[in-house]
């Protein structure tokens, strides 16, 4: 890496250049700023038109919105808090799955497997990641959710029914379900990157450990990982951004319904499953206006995530850089 | 010497856990793929691709309006995503090594990180209020918004593996430097530029949330751009929660077919890369 960026640094030559350019030049240079500069109107764009077309409810509601439970699409008494709730816990079920499974399989393939197999399966996790969402709510539907109403659910009431948290009766749809297929999607993320960052640790380092007598698994522990700490907690929020704006999948099994409950065998609802099931059929427009709000709501918040993720994996990558200079 | 053992013995059953993690992934992908090559295999037939749907209570017809649907609104996201994406690319590439190309990357990333469904919010408020309904032209605008960010960066990427010595070669022979780009640098990463938009296309071709209120559906073919129009991913969403059980079946067999075409493309994407080994996306 360090190479390339040698190789490709501007040299002065290209740099004098600049004083004489043509017409041709100056054509072509500003065609390709322009396309760039609509990469950057595309996205203050969306912020726009979501603030924009969201006046009504912002004026309406106000900042209450964020904390209200009502959702009355007959009284058009609005408040986003099932969905913020939902949303969240769902998140959170998947990356309590997705993060072991993803760091398990990134070690694997840094650590253990040969670089042929490691390579291959590496591939295989990415073609995790191509699968489309509404194909993984399909296997949600006919797979998974009556195998969590039929085994899962009632072998957790059975074992853990005295924790609020698996009380009440197998739905089948619902957190639990919606968080566990989170966990299937969001799972190469961690691993493909993690792994990425495994890679930016210094042989050096860890040479030294196994020096000192030290096991593969404690070079692991007190070299490998310390040192990509940063860059793998990127890749978490790399994956939780995905996981707050997954639709489709979790829509055909979250249950859609806007109620805060405790127990996570029972239905609840997403930002984006709401946008998703009650945009086509809005009648009213601050019916409207109120969905528009939960999009702007959602779409601060991935931003706010995805920042946290690429500030995170910049400083691994940083201190990586210095690490091998040292 | 017990200590020695212990730390072995942990040594061991940790790799041991990583080595059933990826063995559990590796299963997912395998059970998925197998899973929806049975059902979809056993309820697909040549009617499938060439017949409309047939309306509820009649069994048998196809989705053939969707398949082109979603070929005709793959096409519309390329007219919008790839000219933006690829010279914005070759900009961050060739020119972008100051703040405004700090600005544009930092741009890509979040519209990288914009969710689908907000794509589609968007695309909602600036074709189909004004237009006043659904159409073709709105669902292909939100898949070619969702296409920029990554033809961004995989133009950018393949265009730096090209070395600078062979940007200078051409500017010593007297070419400027607008001719250098179009005539020599992007020709020798033409490959790697055209998987990147292959991968880009794949992705998109399965996104769903973006189109619902958009493109929306059509029991039909849609004449020209300005109608609803019906897609494959639209169609398993539709039919996968519908009570019906033959629509069930269609929506397998629409799901084998989508992800035929991700898997296919997507590979094809990366048999072209594999010719010129230099880099891996």
């Amino acid at each position: 890496m360090a190479l390339t960026n040698v190789a490709n640094a501007p040299t002065p030559v290209i740099r004098r250049l600049k004083f004489v350019e043509s017409v041709g030049d100056l054509v072509f240079k500003w065609s390709t700023i322009f396309f760039a500069s609509l990469i950057i109107l595309a996205a203050v764009w969306i912020g726009w038109e979501l603030l924009i077309n969201s006046s009504l409810s912002l004026k309406k509601f106000g900042l209450n919105f964020l904390w209200r439970q009502v959702w009355d699409p007959v009284m058009e008494d609005f408040g986003a808090l099932p969905f913020i709730y939902g949303t969240l816990v769902s998140s959170t079920i998947a990356l309590l799955f997705a993060v072991p499974l993803g760091l398990g399989v990134a070690v694997f393939l840094y650590e253990l497997a040969p670089p042929k197999i490691a390579d291959a399966i590496g591939f295989l996790t990415e073609l995790l990641a191509a699968i489309p969402s509404v194909v993984y709510g399909l296997i949600g539907v006919f797979v998974i959710v009556p195998w969590v109403r039929c085994s899962l659910e009632p072998f957790l009431s059975k074992y853990l029914g005295f924790i609020p948290l698996f009380k009440g009766a197998p739905y089948g749809v619902g957190m639990l379900t919606a968080g566990l297929i989170l966990a299937i999607m969001i799972l190469p993320f961690i691993a493909t990157i993690s792994r990425e960052i495994f890679k930016t640790v210094p042989q050096s380092l860890k040479e030294s450990a196994m020096a000192l007598g030290a096991t593969r698994w404690e070079v692991l522990r007190i070299v490998t990982i310390p040192f990509s700490k940063s860059g793998i907690l990127g890749s978490i929020f790399l994956a939780l951004g995905r996981a707050l704006g997954e639709t489709m999948a979790v829509t055909m099994v979250i249950g859609n319904r806007p109620e805060i409950k405790l127990s996570l065998f029972e239905p609840g609802y997403t930002m984006a499953a709401v946008i998703a099931n009650e945009f086509t059929e809005a009648t009213s427009s601050l019916y409207l206006s109120t969905l528009v709000e939960v999009g702007l709501v959602l779409f601060g918040i991935t931003i706010l995530v995805n920042g946290i993720a690429r500030m995170m994996i910049y400083r691994s990558h940083r201190s990586a850089g210095l690490g091998a200079r040292a | 010497m017990s200590r020695f053992y212990r730390r072995k013995l942990i040594n061991f059953v940790a790799f041991l856990i990583t080595g059933i993690c990826a063995l559990f992934t590796v299963g997912i992908l395998f059970f998925i793929l197998g899973y929806i090559a049975y059902h979809g295999a056993s309820s697909i037939n040549l009617n499938f691709f060439t017949q409309l749907p047939k309306p509820v209570g009649e069994t048998g017809g196809g989705m053939g309006n969707a398949i082109v649907g979603t070929l005709k609104l793959l096409f519309l996201a390329s007219v919008v995503g790839v000219p933006v994406g690829f010279l914005g690319g070759v900009y961050l590439s060739e020119y972008g090594a100051n703040k405004f190309g700090f600005l544009i990357r930092y741009a890509t990333d979040v519209l990288n990180g914009v969710p689908s469904i907000v794509v589609g919010v968007f695309a909602y408020t600036v074709i189909v209020l004004p237009m006043k309904h659904f159409s073709a032209i709105a669902g292909g605008f939100a898949l070619g918004v969702m296409m920029i960010p990554i033809a961004v960066r995989s133009t950018e990427e393949f265009l730096k593996v090209i070395p600078q010595s062979v940007r200078e070669a051409g500017l010593a022979l007297g070419l400027p430097r607008w001719k250098v780009i179009l005539f020599i640098v992007i020709p020798t990463a033409f490959r790697g530029l055209l998987t990147g938009i292959l991968l880009d296309l794949s992705r998109v071709a399965g996104e769903t949330a973006p189109l619902l209120f958009t493109a929306f559906s059509n029991r039909y073919w849609a004449k020209g751009w300005l109608e609803p129009i019906a897609s494959l991913p639209v169609m398993i969403f539709t039919y996968a929660i519908s009570p019906y059980e033959d629509w069930h079946k269609q929506a397998w067999a629409a799901a084998l077919v989508l992800m035929m075409l991700v898997l296919f493309t997507g590979l094809f994407a990366r048999i072209l890369l594999h010719k010129n080994q230099e880099v891996v996306l």
